[in-house]
Protein backbone atom coordinates (compact mmCIF):
# COMPACT_ATOMS: atom_id res chain seq x y z
CA UNK A 1 0.00 0.00 0.00
CA UNK A 2 1.69 3.01 -0.83
CA UNK A 3 1.57 6.11 1.35
CA UNK A 4 -0.54 8.06 -1.19
CA UNK A 5 -3.37 5.53 -1.02
CA UNK A 6 -3.18 4.73 2.67
CA UNK A 7 -3.51 8.49 2.77
CA UNK A 8 -7.03 8.83 0.72
CA UNK A 9 -8.15 5.35 2.79
CA UNK A 10 -7.70 7.22 6.25
CA UNK A 11 -9.82 10.81 4.55
CA UNK A 12 -12.49 8.30 3.32
CA UNK A 13 -13.28 6.36 6.51
CA UNK A 14 -12.45 9.68 8.55
CA UNK A 15 -15.09 11.33 6.62
CA UNK A 16 -17.35 8.17 6.81
CA UNK A 17 -17.48 8.17 10.49
CA UNK A 18 -18.14 11.99 10.58
CA UNK A 19 -20.88 11.26 8.35
CA UNK A 20 -22.33 8.95 11.36
CA UNK A 21 -21.93 11.25 13.79
CA UNK A 22 -23.37 13.71 12.31
CA UNK A 23 -26.38 11.86 10.91
CA UNK A 24 -26.56 10.71 15.13
CA UNK A 25 -26.32 14.56 16.03
CA UNK A 26 -29.21 15.61 13.68
CA UNK A 27 -31.38 12.65 14.47
CA UNK A 28 -31.51 13.31 18.08
CA UNK A 29 -32.24 16.95 17.40
CA UNK A 30 -35.30 15.73 15.15
CA UNK A 31 -36.39 13.29 17.61
CA UNK A 32 -36.15 16.30 20.19
CA UNK A 33 -37.90 18.25 17.83
CA UNK A 34 -40.79 15.78 16.78
CA UNK A 35 -41.45 15.59 20.67
CA UNK A 36 -44.68 18.14 20.33
CA UNK A 37 -45.10 17.84 16.93
CA UNK A 38 -46.01 13.94 18.07
CA UNK A 39 -48.13 15.03 20.47
CA UNK A 40 -50.74 16.91 18.69
CA UNK A 41 -50.81 13.90 16.10
CA UNK A 42 -51.22 11.43 18.25
CA UNK A 43 -53.70 13.01 20.64
CA UNK A 44 -56.31 14.07 17.80
CA UNK A 45 -57.00 10.66 17.10
CA UNK A 46 -56.86 9.36 20.40
CA UNK A 47 -60.45 9.04 22.41
CA UNK A 48 -58.93 9.77 25.81
CA UNK A 49 -55.80 12.66 25.07
CA UNK A 50 -54.05 13.91 27.80
CA UNK A 51 -50.96 16.08 27.98
CA UNK A 52 -48.34 13.33 27.26
CA UNK A 53 -47.37 11.67 24.05
CA UNK A 54 -48.94 8.27 23.75
CA UNK A 55 -50.20 5.54 22.00
CA UNK A 56 -53.24 6.39 21.14
CA UNK A 57 -56.43 4.18 23.53
CA UNK A 58 -57.85 3.74 19.89
CA UNK A 59 -57.84 5.17 16.50
CA UNK A 60 -61.01 7.14 16.14
CA UNK A 61 -61.97 10.40 14.39
CA UNK A 62 -64.51 11.55 16.90
CA UNK A 63 -62.32 14.67 17.94
CA UNK A 64 -62.52 15.84 14.42
CA UNK A 65 -65.96 15.39 14.07
CA UNK A 66 -66.62 17.05 17.22
CA UNK A 67 -65.11 20.25 15.99
CA UNK A 68 -66.17 20.77 12.45
CA UNK A 69 -69.17 22.42 13.41
CA UNK A 70 -69.88 26.16 12.29
CA UNK A 71 -69.24 27.73 15.97
CA UNK A 72 -65.93 25.88 16.87
CA UNK A 73 -64.14 26.19 13.08
CA UNK A 74 -65.96 26.91 9.77
CA UNK A 75 -66.75 30.84 11.33
CA UNK A 76 -62.86 31.35 12.58
CA UNK A 77 -61.14 29.94 9.22
CA UNK A 78 -63.45 31.35 7.17
CA UNK A 79 -62.93 34.85 9.29
CA UNK A 80 -59.04 34.34 8.84
CA UNK A 81 -59.39 33.86 5.56
CA UNK A 82 -61.43 37.14 4.78
CA UNK A 83 -58.97 38.61 6.63
CA UNK A 84 -55.72 37.19 5.85
CA UNK A 85 -56.64 37.20 2.18
CA UNK A 86 -57.76 40.35 1.94
CA UNK A 87 -54.73 41.78 3.87
CA UNK A 88 -52.60 39.56 1.02
CA UNK A 89 -54.39 40.74 -1.52
CA UNK A 90 -53.57 44.21 -0.47
CA UNK A 91 -50.30 44.00 0.10
CA UNK A 92 -49.16 42.67 -2.92
CA UNK A 93 -50.96 45.06 -4.99
CA UNK A 94 -49.46 47.87 -3.39
CA UNK A 95 -45.92 46.05 -3.30
CA UNK A 96 -45.73 45.89 -7.00
CA UNK A 97 -46.78 49.01 -7.29
CA UNK A 98 -44.64 50.54 -5.30
CA UNK A 99 -41.52 48.19 -6.49
CA UNK A 100 -41.73 48.90 -9.51
CA UNK A 101 -40.54 53.04 -9.92
CA UNK A 102 -38.21 51.69 -7.17
CA UNK A 103 -36.82 49.10 -9.45
CA UNK A 104 -37.04 50.50 -12.63
CA UNK A 105 -36.43 54.50 -12.32
CA UNK A 106 -34.29 56.74 -11.08
CA UNK A 107 -34.36 59.09 -8.54
CA UNK A 108 -33.12 60.81 -5.03
CA UNK A 109 -35.76 59.89 -3.20
CA UNK A 110 -35.24 56.07 -3.97
CA UNK A 111 -32.30 55.96 -1.29
CA UNK A 112 -34.13 57.23 1.58
CA UNK A 113 -37.65 55.18 0.68
CA UNK A 114 -35.51 52.30 0.78
CA UNK A 115 -34.29 52.98 3.95
CA UNK A 116 -36.56 53.55 5.69
CA UNK A 117 -38.47 50.65 4.31
CA UNK A 118 -35.91 48.37 5.63
CA UNK A 119 -35.59 49.98 8.47
CA UNK A 120 -39.48 49.57 9.43
CA UNK A 121 -39.27 45.78 8.13
CA UNK A 122 -37.45 45.46 11.71
CA UNK A 123 -39.63 47.34 13.58
CA UNK A 124 -41.51 45.66 16.35
CA UNK A 125 -45.00 45.48 15.58
CA UNK A 126 -45.87 44.22 18.81
CA UNK A 127 -44.60 47.45 20.31
CA UNK A 128 -47.20 49.69 18.76
CA UNK A 129 -50.35 47.31 19.16
CA UNK A 130 -51.55 49.24 22.51
CA UNK A 131 -51.02 52.97 20.09
CA UNK A 132 -53.06 50.92 17.45
CA UNK A 133 -55.13 50.19 19.81
CA UNK A 134 -56.28 53.55 21.16
CA UNK A 135 -56.27 55.26 17.58
CA UNK A 136 -58.49 52.66 16.35
CA UNK A 137 -60.80 53.59 19.02
CA UNK A 138 -60.79 57.35 18.11
CA UNK A 139 -61.09 56.99 14.56
CA UNK A 140 -64.12 53.99 14.99
CA UNK A 141 -62.15 51.68 13.58
CA UNK A 142 -61.74 49.38 15.95
CA UNK A 143 -63.55 45.81 15.89
CA UNK A 144 -64.47 46.07 12.21
CA UNK A 145 -62.86 43.61 9.73
CA UNK A 146 -61.50 46.29 7.12
CA UNK A 147 -59.51 48.14 9.88
CA UNK A 148 -57.75 45.20 10.89
CA UNK A 149 -56.87 44.19 7.33
CA UNK A 150 -55.63 47.95 6.39
CA UNK A 151 -53.20 47.13 9.56
CA UNK A 152 -52.28 44.04 8.73
CA UNK A 153 -51.14 44.88 5.49
CA UNK A 154 -49.23 48.01 6.41
CA UNK A 155 -47.63 45.85 9.23
CA UNK A 156 -46.80 43.79 5.94
CA UNK A 157 -45.64 45.70 3.69
CA UNK A 158 -42.47 46.86 4.12
CA UNK A 159 -41.26 43.75 3.93
CA UNK A 160 -43.16 43.04 0.79
CA UNK A 161 -42.16 46.06 -1.35
CA UNK A 162 -38.35 45.08 0.07
CA UNK A 163 -38.88 41.57 -0.80
CA UNK A 164 -40.74 42.55 -4.22
CA UNK A 165 -37.98 45.50 -5.66
CA UNK A 166 -35.42 42.77 -4.96
CA UNK A 167 -37.30 40.53 -7.29
CA UNK A 168 -38.06 43.07 -9.82
CA UNK A 169 -34.36 43.86 -9.98
CA UNK A 170 -34.03 40.40 -11.31
CA UNK A 171 -36.04 40.36 -14.09
CA UNK A 172 -34.19 42.37 -17.41
CA UNK A 173 -35.58 45.72 -18.63
CA UNK A 174 -34.91 45.40 -22.88
CA UNK A 175 -38.11 43.37 -22.69
CA UNK A 176 -40.08 46.67 -21.27
CA UNK A 177 -37.90 49.28 -23.76
CA UNK A 178 -39.43 47.57 -26.47
CA UNK A 179 -42.70 47.39 -25.40
CA UNK A 180 -42.22 51.69 -24.05
CA UNK A 181 -41.56 52.09 -27.75
CA UNK A 182 -44.32 50.17 -28.84
CA UNK A 183 -46.12 52.97 -26.78
CA UNK A 184 -46.89 51.21 -23.22
CA UNK A 185 -47.84 52.60 -20.34
CA UNK A 186 -45.91 51.75 -17.17
CA UNK A 187 -48.66 50.09 -16.17
CA UNK A 188 -49.13 48.00 -19.02
CA UNK A 189 -45.70 47.15 -18.68
CA UNK A 190 -45.52 45.86 -14.84
CA UNK A 191 -48.71 43.68 -15.85
CA UNK A 192 -48.11 42.45 -19.18
CA UNK A 193 -44.42 41.95 -18.96
CA UNK A 194 -42.46 42.11 -15.65
CA UNK A 195 -45.27 40.08 -13.26
CA UNK A 196 -45.05 37.27 -15.52
CA UNK A 197 -41.33 37.28 -15.80
CA UNK A 198 -41.40 36.89 -11.76
CA UNK A 199 -44.46 34.46 -11.19
CA UNK A 200 -42.00 32.49 -8.46
CA UNK A 201 -41.35 35.96 -6.54
CA UNK A 202 -44.76 37.56 -6.43
CA UNK A 203 -46.11 33.71 -5.15
CA UNK A 204 -42.95 34.20 -2.88
CA UNK A 205 -44.28 37.42 -1.21
CA UNK A 206 -47.81 36.27 -1.64
CA UNK A 207 -47.67 33.53 0.21
CA UNK A 208 -44.96 34.55 3.09
CA UNK A 209 -47.49 37.21 3.91
CA UNK A 210 -50.22 35.14 3.95
CA UNK A 211 -48.60 32.53 5.88
CA UNK A 212 -46.97 35.44 8.77
CA UNK A 213 -50.75 36.99 8.88
CA UNK A 214 -52.36 33.53 9.13
CA UNK A 215 -50.32 33.15 12.16
CA UNK A 216 -50.70 36.41 14.25
CA UNK A 217 -51.87 36.26 17.22
CA UNK A 218 -51.64 39.56 18.85
CA UNK A 219 -53.13 42.04 16.19
CA UNK A 220 -56.81 40.44 15.58
CA UNK A 221 -56.37 39.41 19.69
CA UNK A 222 -56.14 43.13 19.95
CA UNK A 223 -58.13 44.80 16.80
CA UNK A 224 -61.34 42.77 17.13
CA UNK A 225 -63.61 42.16 19.74
CA UNK A 226 -66.90 40.42 18.56
CA UNK A 227 -66.71 36.68 18.91
CA UNK A 228 -68.36 36.48 15.55
CA UNK A 229 -65.01 38.15 14.04
CA UNK A 230 -62.49 36.38 15.60
CA UNK A 231 -59.93 34.30 13.33
CA UNK A 232 -58.59 30.77 14.44
CA UNK A 233 -55.94 32.36 15.70
CA UNK A 234 -57.60 33.90 18.48
CA UNK A 235 -60.75 31.94 18.80
CA UNK A 236 -58.06 28.75 19.45
CA UNK A 237 -58.43 29.90 22.98
CA UNK A 238 -61.57 29.61 23.88
CA UNK A 239 -61.11 25.50 24.01
CA UNK A 240 -59.51 26.89 27.43
CA UNK A 241 -61.26 29.64 28.33
CA UNK A 242 -65.18 29.05 28.21
CA UNK A 243 -65.69 25.29 28.09
CA UNK A 244 -64.61 24.26 31.68
CA UNK A 245 -62.61 21.38 31.38
CA UNK A 246 -60.48 21.07 28.50
CA UNK A 247 -60.93 18.62 25.23
CA UNK A 248 -57.28 17.72 24.64
CA UNK A 249 -58.27 15.95 21.89
CA UNK A 250 -59.96 18.50 19.91
CA UNK A 251 -57.75 21.17 20.57
CA UNK A 252 -55.11 18.50 19.03
CA UNK A 253 -57.60 18.01 16.23
CA UNK A 254 -58.36 22.23 15.77
CA UNK A 255 -54.38 22.63 16.21
CA UNK A 256 -54.15 20.49 12.81
CA UNK A 257 -57.15 21.93 10.79
CA UNK A 258 -55.66 25.27 11.63
CA UNK A 259 -52.03 24.79 10.72
CA UNK A 260 -52.28 22.72 7.55
CA UNK A 261 -52.97 24.99 4.76
CA UNK A 262 -49.74 27.23 5.79
CA UNK A 263 -47.74 23.51 6.19
CA UNK A 264 -49.71 23.00 2.82
CA UNK A 265 -48.16 26.70 0.66
CA UNK A 266 -45.29 26.64 2.38
CA UNK A 267 -44.25 23.02 0.96
CA UNK A 268 -45.88 24.88 -2.32
CA UNK A 269 -43.49 27.89 -2.63
CA UNK A 270 -40.21 26.16 -1.06
CA UNK A 271 -40.76 23.03 -3.97
CA UNK A 272 -40.82 25.39 -6.80
CA UNK A 273 -38.08 27.39 -5.14
CA UNK A 274 -35.47 24.39 -4.93
CA UNK A 275 -35.29 23.56 -1.40
CA UNK A 276 -36.35 24.96 1.84
CA UNK A 277 -33.75 27.58 1.52
CA UNK A 278 -35.21 30.34 -0.53
CA UNK A 279 -36.77 32.20 2.21
CA UNK A 280 -33.65 31.82 4.26
CA UNK A 281 -31.74 33.32 0.97
CA UNK A 282 -34.70 36.00 0.41
CA UNK A 283 -33.84 37.60 4.62
CA UNK A 284 -29.80 37.04 4.32
CA UNK A 285 -29.04 40.38 3.80
CA UNK B 1 -29.89 40.89 0.69
CA UNK B 2 -27.71 39.68 -1.74
CA UNK B 3 -30.10 39.57 -4.83
CA UNK B 4 -30.71 43.06 -4.29
CA UNK B 5 -27.62 44.57 -4.33
CA UNK B 6 -25.78 42.35 -6.92
CA UNK B 7 -28.32 42.79 -9.68
CA UNK B 8 -28.98 46.87 -9.64
CA UNK B 9 -30.52 47.08 -12.90
CA UNK B 10 -28.96 49.53 -15.32
CA UNK B 11 -30.85 52.48 -15.24
CA UNK B 12 -31.42 55.04 -18.37
CA UNK B 13 -32.80 57.76 -19.15
CA UNK B 14 -35.55 56.20 -21.15
CA UNK B 15 -38.66 55.48 -19.75
CA UNK B 16 -42.41 54.91 -20.74
CA UNK B 17 -43.51 57.63 -22.97
CA UNK B 18 -45.60 60.19 -20.64
CA UNK B 19 -48.49 62.16 -22.09
CA UNK B 20 -48.07 65.81 -21.42
CA UNK B 21 -44.79 67.57 -22.36
CA UNK B 22 -46.10 71.47 -21.71
CA UNK B 23 -45.82 72.92 -18.32
CA UNK B 24 -42.54 71.35 -16.46
CA UNK B 25 -42.37 68.44 -18.42
CA UNK B 26 -39.52 67.40 -16.06
CA UNK B 27 -41.77 67.84 -12.70
CA UNK B 28 -44.57 66.01 -14.07
CA UNK B 29 -42.87 62.73 -15.13
CA UNK B 30 -41.43 62.43 -12.22
CA UNK B 31 -44.52 62.51 -10.49
CA UNK B 32 -46.55 59.84 -12.67
CA UNK B 33 -43.36 57.67 -12.37
CA UNK B 34 -44.45 58.03 -8.47
CA UNK B 35 -47.50 58.08 -8.79
CA UNK B 36 -48.09 53.95 -8.35
CA UNK B 37 -45.96 54.25 -4.74
CA UNK B 38 -48.63 55.82 -3.37
CA UNK B 39 -51.33 53.65 -2.10
CA UNK B 40 -48.80 51.70 -0.18
CA UNK B 41 -47.72 55.16 0.93
CA UNK B 42 -50.78 56.17 2.03
CA UNK B 43 -51.17 53.15 3.67
CA UNK B 44 -47.75 53.36 5.88
CA UNK B 45 -48.58 56.67 6.77
CA UNK B 46 -52.30 56.04 7.83
CA UNK B 47 -51.53 52.54 9.89
CA UNK B 48 -47.78 52.39 10.86
CA UNK B 49 -46.12 56.01 10.60
CA UNK B 50 -49.67 57.36 12.32
CA UNK B 51 -49.52 55.01 15.54
CA UNK B 52 -45.43 55.18 15.43
CA UNK B 53 -46.34 59.28 15.98
CA UNK B 54 -49.39 58.75 18.00
CA UNK B 55 -47.16 56.25 20.53
CA UNK B 56 -44.81 59.11 21.02
CA UNK B 57 -47.82 61.23 21.87
CA UNK B 58 -49.68 59.48 24.64
CA UNK B 59 -46.85 57.88 25.71
CA UNK B 60 -46.22 61.65 27.76
CA UNK B 61 -49.94 61.85 28.72
CA UNK B 62 -52.34 60.14 31.51
CA UNK B 63 -54.52 58.34 28.83
CA UNK B 64 -56.95 55.81 30.42
CA UNK B 65 -59.02 52.94 29.02
CA UNK B 66 -62.26 53.90 30.53
CA UNK B 67 -63.47 56.73 32.19
CA UNK B 68 -62.66 60.21 31.26
CA UNK B 69 -62.37 61.46 27.84
CA UNK B 70 -59.90 64.19 28.68
CA UNK B 71 -55.92 63.50 29.16
CA UNK B 72 -53.13 65.53 30.19
CA UNK B 73 -49.49 66.28 29.24
CA UNK B 74 -47.51 64.56 32.34
CA UNK B 75 -44.46 65.03 30.86
CA UNK B 76 -41.90 61.93 31.65
CA UNK B 77 -43.72 61.33 34.36
CA UNK B 78 -44.50 57.62 32.73
CA UNK B 79 -41.30 56.65 32.67
CA UNK B 80 -40.66 58.19 35.85
CA UNK B 81 -42.77 55.89 37.32
CA UNK B 82 -41.43 53.41 34.82
CA UNK B 83 -38.17 52.96 36.46
CA UNK B 84 -39.18 53.03 39.70
CA UNK B 85 -41.56 49.65 39.00
CA UNK B 86 -40.44 46.67 40.27
CA UNK B 87 -42.85 45.05 37.64
CA UNK B 88 -41.17 46.84 35.60
CA UNK B 89 -37.60 46.33 36.35
CA UNK B 90 -38.31 42.53 36.55
CA UNK B 91 -39.92 42.90 33.11
CA UNK B 92 -36.66 44.30 31.58
CA UNK B 93 -34.59 42.16 33.46
CA UNK B 94 -37.43 39.12 32.06
CA UNK B 95 -36.86 40.02 28.43
CA UNK B 96 -33.16 40.33 28.35
CA UNK B 97 -33.04 36.55 29.97
CA UNK B 98 -35.40 35.57 27.21
CA UNK B 99 -33.39 37.15 24.66
CA UNK B 100 -30.14 36.14 25.77
CA UNK B 101 -30.89 32.52 26.68
CA UNK B 102 -33.48 31.94 23.43
CA UNK B 103 -32.24 34.06 20.40
CA UNK B 104 -28.16 34.71 21.03
CA UNK B 105 -27.66 31.15 22.49
CA UNK B 106 -30.37 28.90 21.61
CA UNK B 107 -31.41 29.57 18.51
CA UNK B 108 -28.42 30.89 17.31
CA UNK B 109 -25.98 28.14 18.38
CA UNK B 110 -28.28 25.34 17.30
CA UNK B 111 -29.06 26.86 14.16
CA UNK B 112 -25.73 27.17 13.69
CA UNK B 113 -25.08 23.27 15.00
CA UNK B 114 -27.71 22.12 12.62
CA UNK B 115 -26.58 23.63 9.54
CA UNK B 116 -22.91 22.41 9.75
CA UNK B 117 -24.30 18.80 10.49
CA UNK B 118 -26.26 19.28 7.37
CA UNK B 119 -22.69 19.80 5.52
CA UNK B 120 -21.53 16.67 6.28
CA UNK B 121 -24.94 14.63 6.42
CA UNK B 122 -26.51 11.93 4.22
CA UNK B 123 -29.19 13.55 2.46
CA UNK B 124 -32.60 11.46 3.94
CA UNK B 125 -31.13 12.71 7.52
CA UNK B 126 -30.63 15.88 6.36
CA UNK B 127 -34.50 16.36 4.65
CA UNK B 128 -35.99 14.73 7.42
CA UNK B 129 -34.35 16.61 10.19
CA UNK B 130 -34.92 19.63 8.32
CA UNK B 131 -38.57 18.96 7.49
CA UNK B 132 -39.46 18.39 11.14
CA UNK B 133 -37.51 21.74 12.26
CA UNK B 134 -39.16 23.95 10.03
CA UNK B 135 -42.89 22.73 10.45
CA UNK B 136 -42.01 24.03 14.18
CA UNK B 137 -41.04 27.17 12.49
CA UNK B 138 -44.17 27.73 9.89
CA UNK B 139 -47.01 26.40 12.41
CA UNK B 140 -48.82 29.70 13.62
CA UNK B 141 -47.54 31.11 16.88
CA UNK B 142 -50.72 30.07 19.17
CA UNK B 143 -50.28 26.13 17.96
CA UNK B 144 -46.73 25.78 19.03
CA UNK B 145 -47.20 27.33 22.26
CA UNK B 146 -50.28 24.67 22.65
CA UNK B 147 -47.62 21.65 22.27
CA UNK B 148 -45.11 23.59 24.31
CA UNK B 149 -47.55 24.09 26.98
CA UNK B 150 -48.60 20.31 26.65
CA UNK B 151 -44.99 19.16 26.40
CA UNK B 152 -43.86 21.45 29.75
CA UNK B 153 -46.82 21.08 31.86
CA UNK B 154 -46.60 18.80 35.33
CA UNK B 155 -48.39 15.89 33.42
CA UNK B 156 -46.80 15.99 30.39
CA UNK B 157 -43.89 14.89 27.81
CA UNK B 158 -41.05 15.84 29.46
CA UNK B 159 -42.16 14.79 33.03
CA UNK B 160 -42.50 11.75 31.79
CA UNK B 161 -39.45 11.29 29.91
CA UNK B 162 -37.45 12.50 33.32
CA UNK B 163 -39.97 9.68 35.01
CA UNK B 164 -38.85 7.13 32.57
CA UNK B 165 -35.18 7.94 32.87
CA UNK B 166 -35.73 8.35 36.91
CA UNK B 167 -34.61 11.72 37.33
CA UNK B 168 -36.46 14.17 39.56
CA UNK B 169 -39.80 15.84 37.38
CA UNK B 170 -41.24 19.30 38.46
CA UNK B 171 -43.89 21.46 37.28
CA UNK B 172 -41.81 23.58 34.85
CA UNK B 173 -44.60 26.19 33.93
CA UNK B 174 -44.52 27.10 37.72
CA UNK B 175 -40.94 26.56 39.14
CA UNK B 176 -38.81 27.73 35.56
CA UNK B 177 -41.54 29.97 33.63
CA UNK B 178 -39.05 31.63 31.79
CA UNK B 179 -36.67 28.81 31.07
CA UNK B 180 -39.81 26.88 29.35
CA UNK B 181 -41.23 29.86 26.94
CA UNK B 182 -37.64 30.20 26.03
CA UNK B 183 -36.99 26.73 25.03
CA UNK B 184 -40.91 26.96 23.43
CA UNK B 185 -39.01 29.79 21.43
CA UNK B 186 -35.75 27.81 20.55
CA UNK B 187 -38.46 25.49 19.69
CA UNK B 188 -40.29 27.74 17.55
CA UNK B 189 -37.41 29.96 15.90
CA UNK B 190 -34.65 27.52 15.19
CA UNK B 191 -35.37 26.73 11.57
CA UNK B 192 -34.72 30.61 10.52
CA UNK B 193 -30.81 30.71 11.83
CA UNK B 194 -30.86 27.09 10.39
CA UNK B 195 -31.81 28.44 6.83
CA UNK B 196 -29.77 31.67 6.90
CA UNK B 197 -26.79 29.36 8.09
CA UNK B 198 -26.96 26.51 5.68
CA UNK B 199 -27.06 29.04 2.91
CA UNK B 200 -23.92 30.70 4.01
CA UNK B 201 -21.67 27.66 4.75
CA UNK B 202 -23.09 26.43 1.31
CA UNK B 203 -20.83 29.36 -0.24
CA UNK B 204 -17.89 28.82 1.32
CA UNK B 205 -15.85 27.45 -1.58
CA UNK B 206 -15.15 23.55 -0.40
CA UNK B 207 -11.19 24.09 -1.94
CA UNK B 208 -10.70 25.68 1.34
CA UNK B 209 -12.02 23.58 3.74
CA UNK B 210 -10.63 20.63 1.86
CA UNK B 211 -7.02 22.35 1.86
CA UNK B 212 -7.39 22.94 5.75
CA UNK B 213 -8.43 19.35 5.95
CA UNK B 214 -5.30 18.14 4.09
CA UNK B 215 -3.18 20.81 6.48
CA UNK B 216 -4.32 18.48 9.45
CA UNK B 217 -6.46 21.10 11.09
CA UNK B 218 -9.06 19.60 13.45
CA UNK B 219 -12.85 20.22 13.05
CA UNK B 220 -13.06 22.56 15.72
CA UNK B 221 -10.02 24.57 14.49
CA UNK B 222 -11.18 24.86 11.06
CA UNK B 223 -14.86 25.97 12.33
CA UNK B 224 -12.86 28.53 14.51
CA UNK B 225 -10.62 29.92 11.68
CA UNK B 226 -11.65 29.49 8.90
CA UNK B 227 -16.22 28.88 8.68
CA UNK B 228 -16.62 31.54 11.48
CA UNK B 229 -14.76 34.51 9.69
CA UNK B 230 -15.85 33.77 6.73
CA UNK B 231 -19.96 33.52 7.92
CA UNK B 232 -19.23 36.59 10.04
CA UNK B 233 -21.73 38.62 7.90
CA UNK B 234 -24.66 36.38 8.73
CA UNK B 235 -24.21 35.74 12.04
CA UNK B 236 -24.48 39.18 12.55
CA UNK B 237 -27.77 39.75 10.27
CA UNK B 238 -28.53 36.33 11.85
CA UNK B 239 -28.32 37.77 15.66
CA UNK B 240 -30.29 40.87 14.95
CA UNK B 241 -32.85 39.24 13.07
CA UNK B 242 -33.39 36.34 15.66
CA UNK B 243 -33.15 39.73 18.42
CA UNK B 244 -35.82 41.48 17.02
CA UNK B 245 -38.03 38.96 16.43
CA UNK B 246 -37.63 37.67 20.20
CA UNK B 247 -37.96 41.29 21.58
CA UNK B 248 -42.02 41.02 20.28
CA UNK B 249 -42.97 37.60 21.51
CA UNK B 250 -46.11 37.80 22.57
CA UNK B 251 -48.36 35.38 21.66
CA UNK B 252 -45.88 32.34 22.74
CA UNK B 253 -45.99 33.45 26.04
CA UNK B 254 -49.55 34.48 26.21
CA UNK B 255 -50.52 30.80 25.55
CA UNK B 256 -48.26 29.23 27.60
CA UNK B 257 -47.89 31.11 30.92
CA UNK B 258 -50.15 34.69 30.45
CA UNK B 259 -46.32 35.76 31.84
CA UNK B 260 -46.86 34.35 35.27
CA UNK B 261 -46.96 33.08 37.84
CA UNK B 262 -46.74 36.24 39.55
CA UNK B 263 -45.27 37.74 36.91
CA UNK B 264 -42.24 35.29 36.42
CA UNK B 265 -42.26 35.14 32.79
CA UNK B 266 -43.62 38.39 31.87
CA UNK B 267 -41.48 40.56 29.18
CA UNK B 268 -42.07 43.88 28.38
CA UNK B 269 -44.90 42.92 25.82
CA UNK B 270 -46.73 41.27 28.56
CA UNK B 271 -46.35 43.77 30.83
CA UNK B 272 -47.11 46.54 28.31
CA UNK B 273 -50.27 44.59 27.41
CA UNK B 274 -51.22 44.03 31.27
CA UNK B 275 -50.72 47.85 32.11
CA UNK B 276 -52.65 48.89 29.34
CA UNK B 277 -55.76 46.96 29.74
CA UNK B 278 -55.77 45.16 32.93
CA UNK B 279 -54.84 47.93 34.59
CA UNK B 280 -56.35 50.57 31.99
CA UNK B 281 -53.48 52.83 32.15
CA UNK B 282 -53.07 53.20 28.49
CA UNK B 283 -50.45 56.34 28.69
CA UNK B 284 -48.39 54.30 31.02
CA UNK B 285 -48.79 50.86 28.52
CA UNK B 286 -47.60 52.96 25.58
CA UNK B 287 -44.54 54.22 27.53
CA UNK B 288 -43.28 51.33 28.10
CA UNK B 289 -44.51 50.00 24.03
CA UNK B 290 -42.44 53.36 23.31
CA UNK B 291 -39.12 51.79 25.40
CA UNK B 292 -39.45 48.63 23.36
CA UNK B 293 -39.81 50.36 19.89
CA UNK B 294 -36.95 52.49 20.63
CA UNK B 295 -34.28 49.15 21.52
CA UNK B 296 -36.20 47.60 18.36
CA UNK B 297 -34.94 51.13 16.00
CA UNK B 298 -31.47 51.15 18.00
CA UNK B 299 -31.36 46.89 16.47
CA UNK B 300 -32.69 48.02 13.73
CA UNK B 301 -30.18 50.52 13.16
CA UNK B 302 -27.48 48.27 13.60
CA UNK B 303 -28.57 45.82 11.02
CA UNK B 304 -29.01 48.33 8.28
CA UNK B 305 -25.74 49.16 8.79
CA UNK B 306 -24.56 45.17 8.88
CA UNK B 307 -26.75 45.31 5.32
CA UNK B 308 -24.17 48.30 4.20
CA UNK B 309 -20.85 46.98 5.17
CA UNK B 310 -22.12 43.81 3.28
CA UNK B 311 -22.64 45.66 -0.09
Amino acid sequence: MTPRTRMTRTLASRRSSRRLAADAGLLAVAAAFCLPLAWVLLSSVDSHADLRVKAPDGLTLDNFDAILTDDITFTPLLNSLILCGGATLLTVVCAALAAYPLSRFRSRLNRPFLLTILFATSLPITAIMVPVYALFVQVDLIDTMQGTIFFFAASQLPFAIWLMKNFMDGVPKELEEAAWTDGASSLQSLIRIVLPLMGPGVAVVTVFSFVMMWGNFFVPFMLLLTPDQMPASVSINEFFGNRGMVAYGQLAAFSIVYSTPVILLYVLISRRLGGGFALGGAVKG
Amino acid sequence: MTAASHHAPVKGPSGPPTSGTTAGPHLRRSLTRALPVSPALILLLLFLAGPIGYCAYIAFTDLQLTGQAESSFVGFENFRTAFQDEAFLNAVWLTLVFTVLSSLIGQNTLGLALASLMQRASKPVRTLTGAIVITAWVLPEVVAGFLLYAFFRREGTLNAILDWLQLPSQNWLFTLPILAVSFANVWRGTAFSMLVYSAALNEIPKEITEAAQVDGASGRRRMWHITLPMIRRSIGTNLMLNTLQTLSVFGLIWVMTRGGPGGKSQTLPLFMYEQAFQNSLIGYGTAVALLLLLVGALFSLVYMRLLRTEV
